[in-house]
């Protein structure tokens, strides 16, 4: 059987998943590695591909029209697209300026203008079809392992 | 060959922690460009620590950054409980210390083994190292070995190796389990030569970058990262607290993160500036079987970056087996206080270097202003610069090649994006000059 495509993705976010996900690597590498690749994977790799993956893994929000059509375009190339992390999830933590009050809404203004911020921070689902999600921050460890074991049985 | 003239865009550095980018223009062998930047969109953490009670802001700000939250985690408790006159007590201390020696050997792990060592053994990955090959193979397990060892050491001290949920103003929420020191000390032990040949890797890998720049870390007797005063290669000694009056905020227009020098100067944190700096106080068995290696040092060598957080492992192990073996873990509760008003300063060393966290807080324990100063940030400059110094020295280069040598030395300085695109200051924006 090939082994699935997996990627792994980020956008605005503190990464925390990842480095969870990277500690995960040490118990489990020995067995995932029969049934995955990493075909995308900027944390662990130079060479990408983003095409014909079996699951993308997207921790973050969006934060610019920039980051949604590289979301849309990695929804294009999976079949199993998996939200990582409160932030993917429900756009907080990341997503603080969109409780500011109007005073500090304005102390920001430039920054949001000059590198064209959204209006608002937004999860994943807001711009794309999200399968299953692993809320958390960071991730809840028991639920990424039991989506690993639903879509690379045996391998947790 | 590009005949002189060049159109380099790097969108996505790999093998750090973050996005960062690089764009480089040359035109008739001179160099138009040399910009690093770095396009992670702000959190705007600087605002959003207003308003906000003080026993909120540790777990709050730890989700600047994944890699090194529980630094974030603990310079923010230090800052809090300067403003408040807490003092902690020996045991918290202890625990934080060795929380924080979790996180050194399980970040630079991540750094040294993931990131930087496939350059070394020009691999694209660390996972596509051959496993047939019993180099490759066993250096792979050394990878997960000790980067778990650190793992399960924060994870025995703070709850958790990523933002730790045990750690708080004041002391521990809940205190780790004595029983399980023993465990952990056979854990330690077992990774040791696994680090010395670490060690050995770096110490023999033969790339350069040397740089005339400053270095700054803090200090302390016993090369504790949550403890003592600033010092520079210049000799100077500062108070913690008055770190930041020394340095220079530098705006840089295309980057979303802000860079800084120190009196001027460009300057390095990080590992490097430790060992360069306080060698001598690192754990005497680091001492005497790192003894080689650290005659480098003091380096200009920006690659001994690596080296340096090799040997950093290695101390954390041996400090951490030295505080294991005689720990008492006394049923303590974190100190109770009654809020009042005050600035509180915290600086630490994190894993790519000097953290900073200031808060003003108000008569009802809420913040009214808070400013945050990263490694990365401070590096940000030093880093372009190493960029062009190895541009203008390799313009004949073919493009593919370059490439490849800058995101050799952008991972050298290991820079932390995460931490680097939190904040947002207000100045008037300048050019860097060079």
């Amino acid at each position: 059987m090939p082994k699935l495509r997996v990627g792994w993705f980020t956008f605005t976010c503190c990464e925390d998943s990842t480095i969870l996900f990277t500690e995960l690597l040490n118990t489990h590498w020995d067995t995932w590695k029969e049934k995955i690749e990493f075909v995308n994977a900027r944390i662990l790799k130079t060479n990408r591909e983003l095409k014909d993956l079996d699951i993308s893994f997207v921790e973050g929000s969006i934060s610019s029209d920039e980051q949604a059509k590289k979301l849309k375009e990695i929804r294009d190339n999976s079949k199993i697209l998996v939200a990582i992390g409160a932030c993917a999830v429900n756009a907080m933590p990341s997503g603080w300026r969109n409780t500011f009050d109007e005073e500090t809404k304005k102390e920001i203004q430039f920054i949001v203008e000059r590198f064209s911020h959204l209006p608002r921070v937004e999860p994943l689902s807001k711009y794309v079809k999200v399968d299953e999600s692993v809320p958390g921050c960071p991730m809840d460890e028991k639920r990424f392992l039991e989506l690993m074991e639903k879509y690379a049985p045996g391998n947790t | 060959m590009h005949q002189g003239t060049l159109d380099l865009t790097l969108d996505q550095i790999t093998k750090i922690e973050g996005h960062a980018s690089l764009s480089l223009k040359v035109k008739d062998d001179v160099i138009t460009e040399c910009k690093f930047s770095i396009p992670e969109y702000k959190r705007f953490y600087t605002q959003a620590v207003r308003k906000k009670p003080i026993n909120s802001i540790p777990q709050m700000v730890a989700r600047i950054c994944g890699t090194c939250s529980n630094a974030h985690l603990l310079c923010s408790i230090k800052a809090i409980e300067a403003s408040q006159g807490i003092i902690p007590s020996e045991q918290t201390k202890i625990l934080r210390r060795i929380l924080v020696n979790g996180l050194m050997i399980r970040d630079h792990g991540l750094h040294l083994y993931v990131f930087a060592l496939p350059d070394i053994y020009k691999r694209d990955s660390l996972l596509d190292f051959d496993e047939n090959d019993h180099e490759e193979h066993e250096l792979l397990h050394d990878a997960f070995a000790v980067k778990e060892g650190g793992n399960q050491l924060a994870i025995w001290a703070g709850g958790r190796s990523v933002h730790a949920p045990n750690p708080t103003v004041g002391g521990f929420l809940k205190l780790p389990l004595l029983t399980e020191k023993d465990k952990l000390i056979s854990q330690l032990k077992s990774i040791r030569p696994r680090v010395l040949k670490l060690i050995s890797i770096f110490q023999n890998c033969d790339f350069v970058q040397e740089e005339d720049v400053s270095f700054s870390a803090l200090q302390s007797t016993n090369f504790d990262f949550l403890d003592g005063s600033i010092v520079t290669a210049g000799g100077k000694r500062i108070i913690d607290a008055e770190y930041a009056s020394h340095l220079e905020h530098i705006v840089i227009p295309y980057s979303q993160a802000s860079g800084y020098k120190f009196e001027g100067k460009t300057y390095i944190v990080g590992a490097l500036a430790r060992v360069n700096l306080s060698k001598q106080f690192l754990n005497p068995a680091t001492l005497e079987d790192a003894s080689e290696a650290l005659k480098l040092f003091p380096s200009k060598n920006i690659y001994h970056n690596n080296l340096a957080q090799a040997i950093e492992i290695l101390h954390c192990i041996d400090d951490s087996i030295a505080i294991l073996e005689k720990i008492h873990i006394q049923d303590e509760k974190p100190a109770r206080f009654s809020v009042k008003p005050g600035i509180g300063v915290g600086v630490v060393e994190a894993p790519r270097g000097t953290l900073y966290h200031r808060y003003e807080v108000d008569d009802k324990g809420i913040v009214t202003n808070g400013r945050i100063i990263v490694p990365t940030g401070q590096n940000q400059i030093a880093i372009e610069q190493s960029l062009y110094h190895f541009a203008k020295d390799h313009l004949e280069t073919p493009k593919e090649e370059l490439s490849l040598e800058f995101e050799k030395i952008v991972r050298a300085y290991d820079p932390c994006m995460s931490c680097a695109s939190h904040f947002l200051k207000l100045k008037i924006i300048r050019k860097v000059s060079r």
